[in-house]
């Protein structure tokens, strides 16, 4: 059984403009202990999914349909506090940018403590323990001392660790990372990466990893959703997605990458840009700019259709289709 | 932190300068001082012998520096208008003030600062939009008319409290209070809440919105994300970070208030610096004038620097000297 | 036209009753201040139509009161309906031409300060610092006791007027400074500056015409709730005594007029011109709190 299931998931902003549909019919479903990449370009909806997921949908946008099941169980209908046990407790987060989202005016220490003293039942003393093993375990050197350093004392790469150590400490079982690497060096970035996946394999925890860097997708998850104007256009294996993405928008992603090994004389990108959520057009959302485009794309909306070894909504891979790509 | 200190204090020396020379330039060359303490009839030679003794004959620099030498020891002459040494004058009245303010201070904080709390953490319950529109009127109110329509209210209509004056004070050392009578506590309670009612709607609209920018940060979005409590989170968190910017304001709305208690003064003939302030400045008396700007220029440099400290004692970053 | 009536602007505006119903409270209190040497039903300052025999009548609803003065008569039988209409057109006068002059002179120093950079900056703003430790009704004190020290009597009486805004102006023109000053360091460092100072534009001209339209948004909500403090200024002024001139009487000076007369029972001479103060300030304050929300792009 999934971990997590996510069906049919629709989020809308009401608006005086009339309703904007910022996430429409997302399903998707993570196994215990895999990593799924989720990728798209700025306001695909990848980041709305996974705030939908742990229920911090920013008002007034809400979620108008679909459901979404942990471990076989409904929590997009839960209350505040049923979904605040969760939070933390069974699915953590990690947000982007690590000085704002630590308290300045707390050290490191208290706001670990307070996380574990919240969920799990042991004695401050039993906790601070705790804290001072996280620490080590993200690879802050020196944690016994380091615990009562504010967050302004670490560096972009250590404080990214100490918010890792905080979604962990709790030892939910799936982490919602929104971009955990974007606003790190490059240098640091590896590392960090290569943490977050080695934590995640000892504690058997799931991982939904959204970015827009396909290369921290590639070094860490097992498959990768493919996210457009709200929708998932292509779903499947990471080695697939990227070596024979089948989606046209994907393909032209994965394209779009400069390659290591030869020179290159223009670097490839896709013409047009992502229409606005209040003008998506009709029938398959990125008709406009799809090089195999026909006469169905302007009419039906494709769903995600299995197509070789990832599942694509394209209708390239209906049957009955006139090529095949 | 000494050296933090040390620069907040360097700071605040211009500052004097400034105030003290637009002191001197007053005494110096608005009016003539001579003319004024003489009256009409004068001979040549009593003008000159008073000159003379003044000083006024000196070069310029000379002048002020006898004037900043006079300040420090709190020597600013006499008043033109009452003839009694300017010194004594603002000793005798600075108590009353200082009581009246500090009354005022409390209940601006006392009240403002919970009720900014809780308009900010309660935005659409309907005591919170009682209050935010309480605190729009208390913002449209002139501090003089809310005196008057207190005592419209509370000393005609309703005769429960006296409408100027301090009551009977008891003498506390060189302290004159009006704290320990019952006269002087029912005296000081109008103007305490004319004096306060204006910092107070400010304290709370400066907390509301201090308190729905910190609810809208990463960090608390984060603390929800990992499940803290609702009072971990509002009390916890959101509050500490909240107070902190507050406590710079509030040190001001101090000095606000100090400077706000000429007219609550005015309003209740309440014997303090302000009211003595008022009258000088009707009557051109530039000495007392000049003492009280000299005064109050110190006690806001001085409670700058309360802030300042405060503010590094609360606020890790700066510590460290980072961020 | 069309784009305003559509934009986000109008209909936040419109969406709230309050806001537009303080708008026209607030226009009602301008025409009639404007207009008040028109709409007035009595001149207050001729001194031959005033009946020393109606001094003191109560507001015409009140047992001994008269229609002809709606809202009773003062101590020297002045209707106060017109008294307020005048007196509003004072305050008004004051507290526009002190926020005009406030602005003015703020945002020059702040467009400087912020362009020009180096000395200018750090002298304009150490200045500005200076001045906003004090609350600016004691600057506004000082500079009018000042004035009122250096020169004569009958002279003072003439410019009382001038230097009352002079000194509320001067009192509030660091707060548009800095604000300003933020602004244009912003603004200085973006690409069109550049371009403008690439061609070969004066740097006067690209102050005022490339960088000031684009840091005058702030200004605007600034100084719609400066206005009503420099009401509230004036009027605290007035009340005092250090205000404007008695020739002139503005709101603060008639509720000081009556402020004598509250024990012995006539409260209405006080009272109304109060009401009216109120009245505008409070419509002033909520059409710039409006004002902040809805240009504020983090709210929307």
């Amino acid at each position: 059984m999934s971990l997590l299931e996510v069906r049919n998931l629709r989020v809308e902003f009401p608006t005086r403009r009339g309703i904007l549909v910022a996430l429409d019919d997302v399903s998707f479903s993570i196994a215990p202990g895999e990593v799924l990449g989720v990728v798209g370009e700025s306001g695909a909806g990848k980041s709305m999914t996974g705030a939908a997921i742990i229920g911090l949908l920013e008002p007034p946008g809400r979620i108008a349909g679909g459901q979404i099941l942990l471990n076989g169980r409904r929590i997009d209908n839960l209350r505040y506090d049923e979904m605040r046990r969760i939070r933390g407790r069974e699915i953590g987060a990690i947000f982007q940018d690590p000085l704002t989202t630590l308290n300045p005016l707390y050290t490191v220490g208290r706001q670990l403590v307070e996380t574990i003293t919240t969920h799990l039942p042991l004695n401050p003393a039993q906790a601070q323990a705790r804290a001072i093993e996280w620490l080590e375990r993200v690879g802050i050197p020196v944690a016994a001392q380091r615990i009562d350093s504010y967050p302004h004392e670490f560096s972009g790469g250590m404080r990214q660790r100490v918010v890792i150590a905080l979604a962990l400490c709790a030892e939910p079982k799936l982490i919602v990372a929104d971009e955990p690497t974007t606003a790190l060096d490059v240098s640091i970035q590896a590392q960090v990466i290569a943490l977050l996946k080695g934590l995640a394999r000892d504690q058997g925890t799931a991982m939904m990893l959204v970015t827009h860097d396909m290369g921290v997708i590639a070094e860490a998850a097992d498959r990768v959703a493919v996210m457009y104007a709200g929708r998932i256009v292509e779903i499947g294996p990471v080695r697939e997605v990227v070596k024979h993405a089948r989606h046209p928008y994907s393909a032209g992603l994965m394209a779009s990458i400069p390659p290591m090994d030869r020179r290159v004389d223009k670097l490839a990108a896709i013409e047009g840009s992502m229409p606005r959520l209040s003008a998506i057009p009709q029938g398959c959302a990125y008709n406009p700019r799809c090089p195999k485009i026909f006469t169905r794309c302007v009419v039906d909306r494709p769903d995600l259709i299995p197509a070789g070894t990832t599942e694509a909504a394209c209708w390239l891979y209906a049957p009955g289709a006139p090529h095949r790509g | 932190m000494f050296a933090f200190v040390v620069s907040r204090i360097l700071q605040a020396v211009p500052v004097m300068l400034v105030v003290s020379f637009i002191s001197f330039a007053m005494f110096a060359y608005v009016g003539d001082p001579v003319s004024i303490m003489l009256g009409q009839d004068f001979t040549e030679a009593q003008r000159e012998a008073l000159v003379k003794s003044l000083g006024l004959d000196r070069p310029f620099f000379v002048q002020f520096m006898t004037f900043l030498g006079n300040a420090v020891q709190g020597e600013f002459g006499l008043s033109y208008r009452l003839s009694r040494p300017v010194a004594e004058l603002i000793g005798e009245r600075a108590p009353a003030t200082l009581e009246l303010a500090l009354c005022a201070a409390f209940i601006a904080m006392a009240v403002g600062v919970p009720m900014g709390v809780y308009t900010g953490l309660y935005r659409n319950s309907w005591l919170s939009r009682f209050f935010l529109t309480f605190s729009l009127i208390g913002v449209s109110l002139p501090t003089f008319l809310i005196g008057i329509l207190l005592i419209l209210t509370f000393a005609v209509w309703l005769g429960w409290l006296p409408s100027f004056g301090r009551g009977e004070v008891r003498q506390v050392g060189f302290w004159a209070t009006g704290l320990l009578t019952v006269s002087g506590l029912k005296a000081l309670i109008l103007p305490a809440v004319t004096l306060g009612l204006f910092q107070l709607t400010l304290i709370m609209r400066l907390v509301r919105a201090e308190m729905l920018e910190v609810m809208r940060t990463d960090y608390i979005k984060f603390a929800r994300a990992r499940g803290l409590s609702d009072r971990a989170i509002n009390f916890g968190h959101a509050l500490k970070n909240t107070l902190v910017p507050v406590i710079t304001i509030a040190g001001l709305q101090l000095g606000a208030i100090i400077a706000f208690a000429i007219v609550t003064e005015t309003v209740f003939q309440w014997p303090g610096m302000g009211l003595l302030f008022i009258q000088s400045v009707g009557a051109a008396d530039i000495p007392v004038m000049a003492a009280y700007l000299m005064l109050i220029a110190l006690v806001f440099v001085v409670i700058n620097l309360i802030v300042d400290l405060l503010y590094y004692a609360v606020d890790p970053r700066l510590r460290t000297g980072k961020h | 036209m069309r784009a305003f009536f559509d934009s986000d602007i109008w209909w936040s505006f419109t969406r709230s009753w309050v806001t537009m119903g303080s708008a026209i409270v607030a226009f009602i209190c301008v025409a009639g201040a404007i207009a008040a040497p028109l709409l007035a039903p009595h001149n207050p300052f001729d001194l031959a139509s005033l009946e020393l025999m109606d001094a003191f009548k109560p507001p015409s609803w009140a047992a001994e009161g008269d229609r002809v003065y709606p809202l009773g008569t003062d101590d020297q039988g002045r209707d106060m309906l017109s008294a307020i209409m005048y007196g509003a057109r004072v305050s008004l006068l004051v507290g526009f031409s002190a926020t005009l002059f406030a602005t003015v002179l703020g945002v020059s120093m702040g467009l400087l300060a912020g362009y020009l950079g180096g000395a200018v900056d750090a002298a304009l703003m150490r200045i500005a610092d200076i001045q906003l430790t004090f609350p600016s009704i004691l600057v506004a004190l000082l500079i009018d006791g000042i004035v009122r020290a250096a020169v004569p009597r009958e002279v003072h009486d003439q410019i009382a007027l001038f230097v009352v805004i002079l000194a509320i102006g001067v009192s509030e023109w660091p707060k548009f400074a800095r604000t300003v000053r933020g602004s244009t360091l912003v603004e200085r460092n973006k690409e069109y500056v550049l371009a403008a100072r690439v061609i070969g534009l004066g740097r006067f001209k690209i102050m005022v015409q490339h960088v000031l339209p684009n840091v005058l948004g702030p200004v605007l909500v600034i100084g719609t709730l400066n206005l009503a403090l420099a009401i509230l200024a004036e009027a605290t002024l007035s009340f005092l005594g250090v205000g404007v001139p008695p020739t002139q009487p503005s709101l603060g000076t008639l509720i000081r007029i009556g402020n004598d007369f509250l024990f012995s029972g006539e409260w209405w001479i006080t009272i109304f011109p109060g009401v009216a103060l109120i009245i505008m300030v409070l419509s002033v304050n909520l059409l710039g709190d409006w004002l902040r929300d809805a240009l504020n792009p983090k709210l929307r």
